[in-house]
């Protein structure tokens, strides 16, 4: 018997087809309540537009599992953090191409006017590299180009 | 035929879908529990949310009318990412403010006139030029990322949630935008005069952020966007422009609903659709 929660927390990102809810710690609660269930997740950023395409999924996930009750739950603390990501998460992400975030920073907000630090390369390994945009296709992303092997990729910001 | 192409979207959809975010409209706090907590004025707590919603609603508005005109595709990017942060902002905002007032979110952004939105002046004016833009977003972001930072100890818990996640996209716009006033001050001689110029655009506006309000929930003063300002403009080679601000009419001001002619623009084109079928979908 497969659990709501197995239900719930493998259902795909709708921006990051390669990982799950689950493994990107979107998913908080599963509560099941008789032939019903309570799904909490949390957005990553306060415009993420993938919320509701999670919600539609989740929702279409738990009913096919035989729910006959969903409710679908947003809970905005504490707030998303990149260091929910799980260990197999960040295996998925490196394996597809996407860095993993390193730890998101703690203490006071400090500016930033110079280079952040490295992020290794996922595809040689390689820290030879630099950030070529703050910003990437989706909210959660940031822009890098490796010089060891030459590639652009994609990393998940830390926050 | 049919020659009015709105006419195609405002087909049959159910009860919760509305016109400003498609087909399948969530409610940015659904599940949440938006009880006011004892102790906390209502009122004063709605007037505050709708305040920070109209700010961060009305400068998305603006940043999105940047797309497809930025100078290359990494700012574009950007810009779309800070503008849709900012919108996710405002959605939660004016979603707080219209639990307590008993409107939707889309009643509040599409349906107010003018005199109604409460927005800071900084945010209505149209960017001449790249250096305005990055001049006004290190304004904006550094400012609002310390009255955020503040207001995730608010009294009200919805507030206090929306705050702490604002905190951390709102350090990236002021990343973003400071190291591009740098890299713009410290560039060549036009560069270094149009970042220059740019901030003293913008510069008459400061004031009015830090004035204080009726409405204000946490004490605030200027000291941290002072400190800001000052080693982006040190680090950049600009200096702190020295012009008088902008005056308010009559003693009132953005937040009391006097704004400048550059509102009324921004309005017309944000509203239009919605006001022209109100209630239809898409």
């Amino acid at each position: 018997m497969v659990s709501g929660y197995d239900v719930a927390a493998g259902t795909p990102d709708p921006e990051l087809p390669l990982v799950t809810i689950g493994d990107l710690g979107i998913l908080r609660d599963v509560e099941e309540t008789g032939d019903g269930v309570v799904v909490t997740i949390t957005p990553t950023y306060s415009g993420c537009p993938a919320m509701r395409e999670i919600t539609a999924d989740l929702t279409g996930r738990l009913t096919s599992a035989g729910y006959h009750r969903v409710e679908i739950r947003t809970r905005l603390a504490p707030p998303w953090s990149s260091d929910w990501i799980t260990a197999d998460g960040r295996a998925k992400l490196r394996a597809g191409g996407i860095a993993p975030p390193g730890p998101a920073p703690t203490g006071p907000i400090r500016l930033t006017l110079g280079p952040r630090p490295a992020i290794a390369c996922p595809r040689c390994g390689s820290t030879d590299t630099v950030s070529s945009a703050e910003f990437g296709a989706t909210a959660c992303k940031a822009l890098h180009r490796c010089r060891a092997c030459a590639e652009p990729f994609e990393a998940v910001k830390a926050i | 035929m049919d020659d009015n192409p709105y006419e195609e979207l405002a087909d049959e959809h159910g009860a919760d879908a509305r016109w400003a975010f498609g087909t399948g409209f969530t409610d940015p706090l659904a599940g949440i529990d938006t009880t006011v907590p004892g102790g906390v004025d209502a009122d004063a707590l709605a007037a505050y949310c709708l305040a920070l919603g109209d700010d961060a609603l009305i400068y998305s508005h603006r940043l999105q009318q940047w797309m497809t005109r930025l100078p290359e595709l990494e700012e574009e990017t950007a810009i779309a990412n800070v503008a849709l942060d900012l919108l996710g902002q405002a959605r939660m905002l004016l979603a707080r403010a219209g639990t307590i007032l008993g409107r939707s979110e889309d009643e509040l952004a599409f349906f107010r006139d003018e005199p109604e939105f409460r927005n800071v002046r900084l945010v209505e004016r149209a960017d001449a030029d790249f250096g305005e833009l990055v001049g006004r977003l290190l304004i904006f972001a550094t400012w609002r990322l310390a009255l955020f930072t503040r207001l995730r100890e608010s009294a009200d818990p919805v507030l206090a949630a929306i705050a702490a996640k604002g905190v951390n996209e709102l350090a990236y716009h002021r990343d973003y935008a400071a190291q591009w006033v740098v890299r713009l001050g410290d560039g060549t001689e036009l560069s270094h005069a149009r970042m220059q110029a740019a901030l003293q655009t913008s510069w008459p506006l400061v004031d009015e952020l830090f004035a204080p309000h009726a409405g204000d929930l946490v004490p605030f003063g200027r000291e941290e966007f002072d400190v800001v300002l000052d080693t982006v403009l040190a680090t950049a080679g600009l200096t702190r422009p020295e012009v008088p601000p902008l005056a308010k009419v009559g003693g009132r001001a953005g937040r009391d609903g006097v704004h400048t002619e550059a509102l009324g623009y921004v309005l017309a084109e944000l509203q239009t659709v919605a006001r022209a079928h109100p209630e239809a979908t898409w």
